[in-house]
Formats: structure tokens, sequence, C-alpha cells
């Protein structure tokens, strides 16, 4: 943490990364497509596999991930609280609360536009609520204790959908899309989830001095000028926007937000405006290789992704708790 | 428009539910002067310090500014004049002390990140609180001392009109408490700055201050040069103590003997 790299360079080793990540990825999974059949121009069938479906799993997993990085992070520089994270303070809960909504009343049908706005528009619930109940303070109790009300109320009510849905294939179509994954995803869901993604991306880059301000408190912020409750708005827009937007295409994917600030953070130090952008960056590569590896990996079905990032983040939640214990202690 | 210079509180009442904690303060801060409040626990000294840097709204009068009231100035143009040193202050993230004092520049700051004269302010306000030493060590990782410094260098670095201090001696040993003291005075006396602090020492007070202020239950008991509104009588009354004043080997010294009564 002493000497923190020039966060240009990070953000460039991380986006030669993900170059090769996506190079990888457009070849890899249950067929090898080699680079001879992404140029034959439809002559090679497996030239469809790289371009209708991996291309588009590709750009999502890039576009999701780096969502959830950057929400994270951002969200941690808010609330000065390093075990923030959508899916952990219940916000990727709530989008997902308002998707299921739709599916179960059969509007997400209507237009395909409806799906998405409505996970954008619970996202932006969720945190509107957690910041008004533990705005006011920074406590990491308060906030987890927030995230942990919303996401068990959500929870509950997605359960209470599922109980009473009108059909088994309602049941079917909520249940496989709240597992959270990229399987099969086309074209449409990269139009669906990009407009939010990359606006809400944008709207939380903007938010960085703020952040840093931040770090002596609400009324050191304050008497360095920022004005709070316009940081509060940008924020919850923001993630709202992000998240919503990705939990829609992908359903509840856990732990990108919170594992990858942290991941970084010796690079860069602590300063939350250092680990914005490379959280974006850093979060897409994660997810993508963590896609990539669900790919090749050798079931009957293919792992979600949702469970492969719960594998991968539950032990890595463990050995933060242990290490805070340590220091607190 | 008025021509009027200096910080003001006019009429400054405000209460937290039922509790009056400022019952009504009028004083002129002028530049160019250390100013000490001093008071007693819960007699309002920070309250009314957040009330002049136009971080708590009063309930009834204003702070004004060169004539406009702080709560009318938009928040940039009112950081980049007041910097406000606060009492217990939170430090969330361990960033490294140039990091920190350069959170002093966030009001200057252009849209291109720091400029040459950002990183020339941050400098001198390094220099000015003796921190060359530690500019890449995590805040986390300093003294009590040190990080007391490092607050008042990160306020410093605004290069402010105004320095609003609450308690900026905490946690400082003598030889550092006097450091930060001369530092005050030399920005107030050289640099022409304006320096309100509060402060619990009322022999440091006595020494370094231009003028004092003394707060008792949310009102004003005196507002005059040290050697008058530190008078043992005033004290007294004011602190519920026994006091007695003792020509010291510097200048008078202020001895507590004991709780009146």
């Amino acid at each position: 943490m002493k000497s923190a790299k020039s966060p240009w360079m990070v953000c460039g080793v991380l986006a030669a990364l993900l170059v090769v990540l996506f190079g990888v990825s457009l070849c890899a999974g249950r067929v090898w497509t080699p680079w001879s059949a992404w140029i034959s121009h439809g002559q090679d069938p497996r030239w469809a596999i790289v371009f209708g479906l991996r291309l588009p799993r590709t750009i999502l997993a890039i576009l999701v991930g780096g969502a959830l990085g950057l929400s994270g992070a951002a969200l941690q520089g808010y609330t000065r609280n390093p075990l923030a994270d959508p899916g952990a303070l219940g916000v990727s809960a709530a989008a997902a609360l308002g998707a299921v909504l739709t599916l179960y009343l059969g509007a997400a049908g209507e237009a395909h536009w409806i799906l998405p706005l409505a996970a954008m528009v619970g996202a932006g619930v969720g945190v509107a609520v957690l910041l008004s109940l533990a705005g006011i303070t920074s406590s990491i109790v308060t906030f987890i204790l927030a995230g942990f009300i919303i996401q068990t109320v959500c929870g509950a009510a997605i359960a209470l959908a599922l109980n009473l849905a009108p059909n088994p294939w309602a049941v079917n179509e909520i249940v496989n899309w709240l597992l959270g994954s990229l399987a099969d995803r086309s074209v449409e869901e990269v139009k669906l989830a990009a407009p939010g993604v990359v606006a809400g991306g944008l709207l939380l880059l903007t938010l960085g001095r703020s952040l840093d301000a931040l770090t002596l408190g609400e009324q050191g912020a304050r008497s360095l000028g920022v004005d709070l409750s316009r940081t509060r708005l940008l924020m919850a827009v923001g993630v709202a926007m992000a998240v919503g937007s990705s939990v829609a295409v992908t359903g509840v994917i856990s732990f990108v937000g919170l594992i990858t600030p942290h991941l970084l953070r010796p690079l860069l130090g602590s300063k939350p405006s250092a680990v914005l952008l490379p959280s974006f960056l850093g979060g897409a590569a994660l997810t993508l290789a963590a896609d990539v590896l669900v790919r090749m990996t050798p079931a009957a079905s293919e792992i979600k992704l949702s469970v492969a990032m719960a594998a991968l983040g539950g032990p890595f939640f463990l050995a933060m708790l242990i290490s805070m214990r340590r220091r607190l202690a | 428009m008025s021509t009027e210079q200096g910080l003001r509180a006019s009429d400054l009442a405000i209460r937290f539910g039922e509790r009056p904690i400022l019952r009504g303060i009028s004083a002129r801060f002028d530049k160019g002067q250390v100013i000490a409040i001093v008071g007693p626990n819960g007699a309002g000294k920070s309250t009314l310090l957040a009330c002049l840097a136009g971080l708590l709204k009063p309930d009834a009068g204003a702070a004004i500014l060169d004539g406009t009231p702080v709560a009318a100035l938009p928040g940039r143009a009112r950081a980049r004049r007041i910097a406000f040193l606060a009492q217990t202050p939170e430090i969330a993230w361990d960033v490294d002390i140039r990091a920190f004092v350069g959170l002093g520049r966030t009001p200057h700051l252009g849209a291109f990140g720091p400029s040459d004269g950002d990183r020339a302010a941050i400098d001198a306000a390094i220099a000015a609180a003796g921190l060359e030493a530690f500019v890449d060590r995590p805040i986390t990782r300093m003294s009590g001392g040190e990080r007391a410094r490092a607050l008042i260098a990160r306020a410093l670095a605004g290069e402010t009109d105004w320095l609003l201090a609450d308690e900026p001696l905490t946690g400082l040993d003598p030889g550092h408490a006097l450091d930060a003291l001369a530092l005050f005075r030399r920005m107030a006396h050289d640099q022409g700055k304006g320096v309100i602090v509060t402060l619990h020492d009322l022999n440091l007070a006595a020494r370094f201050a231009d003028r004092v202020l003394v707060l008792s239950d949310g009102a004003l008991a005196i507002d005059a040069a040290p050697e008058i509104a530190l008078a043992p009588e005033i004290l007294s009354d004011v602190y519920g103590v026994l006091i007695r004043r003792h020509a010291g080997e510097i200048g008078p010294l202020i001895e507590v003997l004991g709780r009146v009564g």
C-alpha cells in the first residue's frame, strides 16, 4: 500500500488483460473455435458460434462485470465501508424483485424494455432505502443490517411471487433467470444492458472527488464544499442504472463488486477515486475469466456463473472477516 | 452593497430538540487575528464554530462573511474561503499523507485534476506542518500527534482566508501544541488570515490569542482581550472552579485551585 502505482499503468495492464480474455472467450467453450473459424465469413459453421453466441456473451460479461465492479467501488467509497457490494447490500435483490414482478405479471412480454426498466426502478428503490436507512452514519454494522433487511424483504417477495405463480412455466422462467448466468444471451440482451451500464457507469465515474472528500466524513466533505445531497442522488441513480440493467439481463451475480476493489487497493492505494475506473476493468476481467472457466467445466449442464462467483466469493469474504477480526482484536 | 469585511455572528441561535445550544450570539471576527473561543464542556463552542463555517444551519440569526450570509454561499465558494478543522475528524481510508493533505485542495481542483498551483500549495502545507519526512506514510500508521499535524496541514492546503479549528491541539504534546499555535499566529499576523480556534487550555489561550470569547451555557459571557476576558472572577463564575492568576515566567499563569463550594 505504500507506493501507489500510477492508475493509468494499472488501467493499461487491466485493459490488456481484458483484450487477452476477450480473445480466449471467443475461442473457449464446448467447441473450440480457432482463429481460422472467425475469419471464414460464414463458410465454417463455427463462425455462427463465435459471432452469434460467444461475442454477445463476451461483451455482456464485460458490461455486467464492469458495472458490478464499479458499483461496488463507488458504494464502498460512499459508505466508507470495505464490505459494501451491490449484492451484499440488497441492491441486486431489489433489482431482481423489480424484474420478477414484471415476469410474474406477464408484463415482461409486452415490450422488451419493461423488464430492464423495472429492474432499474427496483435497484433505485433499493439504493434509496439503503442510503436512507443507514445514510446518517457510516457504521459498518448499520449498513450491513440495512442491506440484510432489504435482501430479506426482497427475497421474501420473490418467494411469494414464485409461491403464487399462475403456472409452472412462469416459475421455471423466474427461477432460471434468478440464477445469474451469461449462457445463451444474444445481441438483444447486449442492446438492453449497454445503455444503462454506460450511462450509470459514467455517472459514477464523475463522483471520484466527492468520494475522496468523504474520506474526512460527511462534515469534512461538506466543509470542503461537497454537495452531499447531490452526491447521494447521483450515486443512487448511477448504481440503479448500472446494477439494474445488469441484473435485468443476467440475474443476480454477487461478490464481483466486493472482491474487485479489494484486489486493486494494494496496487492503487485506498483513495476512493483511484479505484473507480480500474474496478470497472477489473470487474469485467474477473467476470469474463469466471465465465470462461464456467464454460469449460465438464458437467452435464453448465454451472451457473452466479454459483461459481459465490463459490469464489464466499471464501474471500471469510478471509476478509478473519483479517478484519484480527485487526480489531 | 455593504463593504463590510470580516466574519460576523449575528444573533445566532440554535437548539437541538428542546435544548438550546446557542442563545443569540453576536460577535465580530477580524482577519489578522487569532481568536480563541473558550468555555466549559457543552457551552456551545463547537456549535458556534460549525455555524460560522456554514456547516450547521442556525434556527435564528446568521453567520455573515464580508456582508454575505455564509449559508447563501455555494459550497465550493464557501470552502475556498473558510477551512474547517473538526474536533474528532473521521479518517475513513488509509491514504498516504500527501494524498490526505491534498484533500484540502478539493474546492480548488479544475476539471483535469491537480494543477502545479495545487501541488505547490500541498507542498507548502506539508512543510508548514513539518511533515516532509512522512509524505508517503499511510495516515493510520501515524501517531496521534502526527495525525493532528496532518489534519492542520490538510486545512492549510486550501489556502483559505479563514481557518476555523475545533480543538486542534487535542493529542499534541506541549512542544507540538506550541508549534501549532505559533503557526496559527504566523498565519494571522504575517499572512493576514483570520484564525478562530476553540481551546480548553486557558493558559495557551491567554498566551497566544489576540482576543478571547468566553462562552457559558450557549451565551457570550465576555468578548475581550485575553487579560480582561480570562480574569479569575469571570472564569470562576463560568467554569465553577476557584482560579488564581499568578505572574508567571512569560506572562500571567492561570491556576485552577479546585471546585467552587
